[in-house]
């Protein structure tokens, strides 16, 4: 039973979900409560409103509206982005075709550097091929920002692409890391995107086993010391207690959760032998009754190697874990998962996430209780946290993050955008590049982590250029496509052009309507922002709205 | 114990400090009856994710050093690929060896086995607690080059500085834990960005903006520091300007992008701007568990560019380097044994890195524990003989004149003898 005191009047079961239409009652200042409740759950479950979006759900109501959205399997993808979607490779290649794609542009760079010391002037060679391999690294990199962006920004599913950014960013890697630049599309589709309202256990065991996660924090290369390679193999002696230690720290108990550095060591051992495939299997190992591709498309390269598991028995968290090969492994995450340190750990950041930079512990409490009765229902985590009085505090308490204000302005505008690079530019130039946290502990937060002098008048000058149409966000096809390894550094250059020019690039969009952005945005400007715009030329007052101060905050 | 320790500053409060340096002509007294040198900048350089001590200041004289690690060590003096020695005992990983001009000239120390007393070895609780300059604290609210520039009277008196110019400038996109605080700190972009002209620099667009940016709230002060600072930037890096600094320091060749690149730029702006006082950097990538290379390989690619660009910062400070300190520092060490992936995985003790026209230089400071099993912390790691606050206090209080009265304020809970490593 849970209860809150803070409103009286939403005192309320938590299994009487049909009492939650009538319990939504939060004490909205506004004119409009019924827009000021639908503009909070839009900022704070979604990237934002899009035009009609405040009339769609105080109409259709918002518990309603939150219902829908804790199963997006149930809303339909428009055509137009499904359409956008369905034109992409990435996501129809295996991991293995990706990790050879990977191998072969590694090869190719390799021979161009080898070309270029053997040239006698040193100039570059133009090899058609050379040109070739870094066009297709620059497309993979574009195509999973093309998954991710495009779906945060016109998908009705919002709730869970904004779950997709939280999860992500909480089990992260760094595309930046060799073969991750390939797999990064796919761990996002496979690992984190399926299980963002699923089990938590389920998702940790994904992550777990995803190569793009068992590269980046080293556990392929994890060995039984005393391991002998095969010849040709990865050198690897003995043990890298990297993942075991980031499991523990940052995905489950949380760096205060009480646990050694014996326990890393010892977990390291549990978890040696897990490890990535990446030659065609001679065949698929099947160990101790555990399927290798319990959790995949099937194509999963991930295998549990014998060979290299440590066969000793641990001592780990104060018990003893005797050898039992990758099932050791999986109670070891089964243990993590079930953690009441663990629950405390998510409890914290879902509500810092979706609350308050100091969330009530109160509301921390009871989240976490929601994780131990369910064991890690994150549907009913969020169910739970969108009921709670904490949650409904009507005031835009938390500040953006660069991702959230650039989706948010974009959605706002209306624009249908077909060309994301622009907008992967400017996610890089305000310190928050797609895919590009270096480090496993994710991007972090708060205010404190996002608002500072350079953020705010890069964000204006974004914002600019977006509202007098300035961005090539419709641009179908790049006459000067990148040929940079990764395309960044040219789509920066792009996006500065874009927020220093006068005239408007090809692909540009029409100029957003003041008028029309503001009554999108209802009681999210504020009346001194209403005062400035009317007051200010009118190109400038569609940035104005964008640029204010009321749109930094959610 | 611990070699040239700073004994005379916690006891000696009758001591007046003797101007530094060869430009002292800005020395005032303060109200505490001593006399704060003038013209002292400090620069920051964070290397994040534990930069391997061991690979930059190597005790290439000792045998364990070679045994712990078979295939990562480096060379001695005088071998292929070996370390360029520095004192009989330490040599500098060769991929540094830009700096090595520096440390003959006296103006490069080195405080080895130096870290955190907290025994974490979580990278960011290590962080922050090295940000905050309290560890084991985890509620400090600000960071140690915020409280820095807040130390009144303030411990750098720029000649030629216009009041309420921009002080502390950090670059990067975000203002990291080190600069959180009331004081204000601008922050400028990486790369050419910083200085590249915007939408917002137009007068019609700025005006705009600034009647909604005008309030006494955290984003209107960030609006307006960010305004100012630009001001700044442009007036002291104007095109005219870095062509002639360009040409003048490189021969009129680019430099790398990255961090060579960034730090050519703030060398600029500083000695261009008295103003700004402290300067802060931050560089990725040193967690190298996987194949970290010796001389050549992973790590190696990463020393170049960092090793290059502090070589940058000295030269294009011109005369101000006399005056400046820069602190090179990593949040612990890396295992002393490499792991069983040609790597290292978190340790403990790390080295410490100054360049300073006023650095007591061409020394490596600290006492040595050894690297031999017996000797090492939880038997894995170089343990700490030097707290990372003793080098940050000793260089606040002897090269950038902090009033022993402050250091509390700065460094607060630490109640140690601070390290000296100041030109006398």
């Amino acid at each position: 039973m849970l209860q809150t005191t803070v409103f009286p009047m939403t005192r309320r079961s938590a299994l009487a979900a049909a009492m939650a239409a009538l319990a939504w009652r939060p004490a909205f200042a506004a004119e409009e409560p019924d827009q000021a409740a639908a503009l909070h759950v839009l900022n704070r479950l979604a990237f934002g409103p899009t035009p009609g979006d405040l009339d769609r759900v105080a109409q259709m109501g918002v518990p309603a509206w939150i219902a829908e959205q804790l199963h997006p399997e149930r809303l339909a993808l428009p055509s137009f982005l499904a359409d956008q979607l369905s034109t992409l490779r990435t996501p129809t290649e295996t991991q293995r075709q990706m990790v050879q794609q990977y191998r072969d542009m590694a090869k190719a760079a390799k021979e161009a550097k080898q070309a270029e010391t053997a040239s006698p002037d040193g100039s570059k060679p133009a090899t058609e091929e050379g040109a070739e391999r870094r066009r297709q690294a620059a497309a993979i990199t574009v195509e999973a920002g093309e998954e991710r962006l495009l779906q945060a920004l016109s998908s009705p599913r919002q709730l869970q692409e904004v779950l997709v950014d939280f999860w992500f960013n909480h089990f992260n890697v760094f595309q930046g890391k060799g073969l991750v630049r390939v797999l990064v599309e796919s761990y996002e589709r496979e690992a984190i995107r399926p299980h963002v309202l699923g089990r938590f256990r389920t998702m940790l065991g994904a992550t777990a086993k995803h190569p793009a996660m068992l590269f980046y924090l080293d556990n392929w290369l994890s060995v039984a010391p005393g391991y002998q390679p095969r010849r040709g193999a990865a050198k690897a002696s003995g043990l890298n207690e990297n993942y075991a230690r980031e499991v523990m720290e940052l995905h489950t108990l949380g760096v205060d959760g009480g646990y050694t550095q014996q326990d890393v060591t010892e977990l390291a051992r549990i978890l040696t032998g897990w490890t990535l495939v990446q030659q065609e299997p001679r065949r698929r190992r099947v160990v101790d009754g555990m399927d290798d591709t319990a959790h995949g498309h099937g194509d999963s390269i991930f295998a549990f190697d014998p060979a290299r598991h440590d066969d000793g028995t641990k001592t780990w968290l104060g018990r003893s874990v005797p050898p039992n090969g990758q099932l050791e492994g999986e109670f070891a995450l089964d243990v993590l998962a079930r953690h009441p340190a663990t629950a405390k750990h998510i409890a914290f950041k879902l509500a810092r996430r979706f609350v308050a930079d100091e969330p009530a512990q109160a509301l921390v409490d009871r989240l976490a209780r929601r994780f131990i009765d369910t064991d890690g229902d994150l549907r009913a985590m969020m169910q739970t946290l969108a009921d709670s009085p904490e949650f409904r505090d009507p005031r835009p308490l938390k500040f953006k993050t660069p991702y959230q204000y650039v989706m948010s302005s974009v959605r706002a505008t209306g624009i249908t955008t077909t060309n994301i690079k622009p907008l992967m530019a400017v996610l890089t130039q305000l310190g928050q590049p797609l895919y590009g946290c270096q480090t496993p502990d994710g991007w972090h937060d708060t205010e404190a982590d996002w608002l500072n002098p350079n953020a705010i008048t890069q964000r204006v000058n974004f914002a600019t250029a977006l509202a007098s149409g300035k961005l090539p966000l419709q641009r179908t096809d790049d006459p000067n496509a990148p040929a940079e390894p990764n395309g960044m550094k040219a789509m920066e250059r792009q996006a500065d052009r874009a927020m220093a020019r006068d005239e408007a690039a090809e692909g540009s969009t029409p100029p957003v309507d003041a008028g029309t952005l503001l009554a999108t945005l209802g009681p999210a400007i504020s009346d001194k922002t209403r005062a400035a715009v009317v007051g200010a030329p009118p190109a400038l007052r569609a940035a104005l709205v964008l640029g204010s101060p009321d749109f930094m905050r959610r | 114990m611990h070699r040239r320790q700073l004994l005379q500053v916690a006891a000696a409060a009758g001591l007046a400090w003797s101007a530094v340096g060869r430009t002292a002509f800005a020395a005032t007294a303060s109200p505490g009856g001593q006399v704060l040198p003038g013209n002292k900048r400090l620069i920051v350089v964070f290397l994040r994710g534990a930069v391997d001590g061991l690979s930059v200041v190597v005790p290439y004289s000792e045998g364990a050093y070679y045994q712990q690690r078979s295939s990562i060590a480096l060379a001695r003096p005088g071998q292929d690929g070996g370390v360029l020695d520095l004192d009989g005992h330490f040599g500098l990983n060769p991929n540094l060896a830009p700096l090595m001009p520096l440390w003959q000239s006296g103006k490069l120390a080195f405080v080895q086995a130096s870290g955190s007393p907290d025994p974490t070895r979580s990278h960011f609780d290590a962080q922050d607690y090295m940000e905050s300059g309290t560890p084991g604290r985890k509620g400090t609210p600000d960071g140690w080059l915020n409280r820095l520039l807040g130390a009144e009277p303030p411990v750098v008196v720029q000649a030629g500085a216009r009041a309420g110019a921009t002080r502390g400038i950090s670059v990067g996109a975000t203002l990291p834990r080190i600069w959180a605080g009331p004081n204000p700190v601008a922050n400028i972009a990486n790369g050419a960005r910083a200085t590249k002209p915007t939408l917002l620099d137009r007068p019609q667009v700025s005006k705009a903006f600034d009647s909604l940016y005008s309030g006494d709230d955290a984003m209107s002060r960030a609006y307006r520091e960010s305004q100012q600072s630009r001001a700044e930037v442009n007036e002291a890096m104007t095109p005219a300007a870095m062509d002639h600094e360009q040409m003048v320091a490189n021969n009129g060749a680019p430099l790398p992008n990255g961090f060579p690149d960034d730090a050519g730029r703030l060398a600029q702006l500083m000695r261009r701007d008295p103003g700004v006082q402290i300067a802060f950097l931050a560089l990725g990538g040193w967690d190298t568990h996987v194949n970290q290379g010796g001389a050549k390989g992973q790590l190696a690619n990463r020393l170049q560019p960092l090793g290059q660009g502090l070589a940058e910062l000295a030269t294009r400070l011109g005369p101000v380097f006399d005056d400046t300190t820069i602190l090179v520092i990593s949040e612990f060490g890396r295992t002393a044994r490499q792991n069983g992936t040609g790597g290292t995985d978190h340790g403990h003790g790390n080295v410490m890195w100054a360049l300073g026209g006023n650095i007591a230089g061409g020394k490596v400071y600290g006492r040595w524990p050894g690297i031999d099993a017996s000797a090492l912390n939880e038997g894995r790691d170089l343990a700490v003989t030097t707290d990372f606050r003793q080098v940050l206090a000793g260089v606040c209080m002897r090269n950038l004149g902090l009033p022993d009265n402050k250091l509390a304020a700065v460094f607060p809970g630490f109640d140690s003898v601070p390290l000296d490593i100041a030109r006398a």
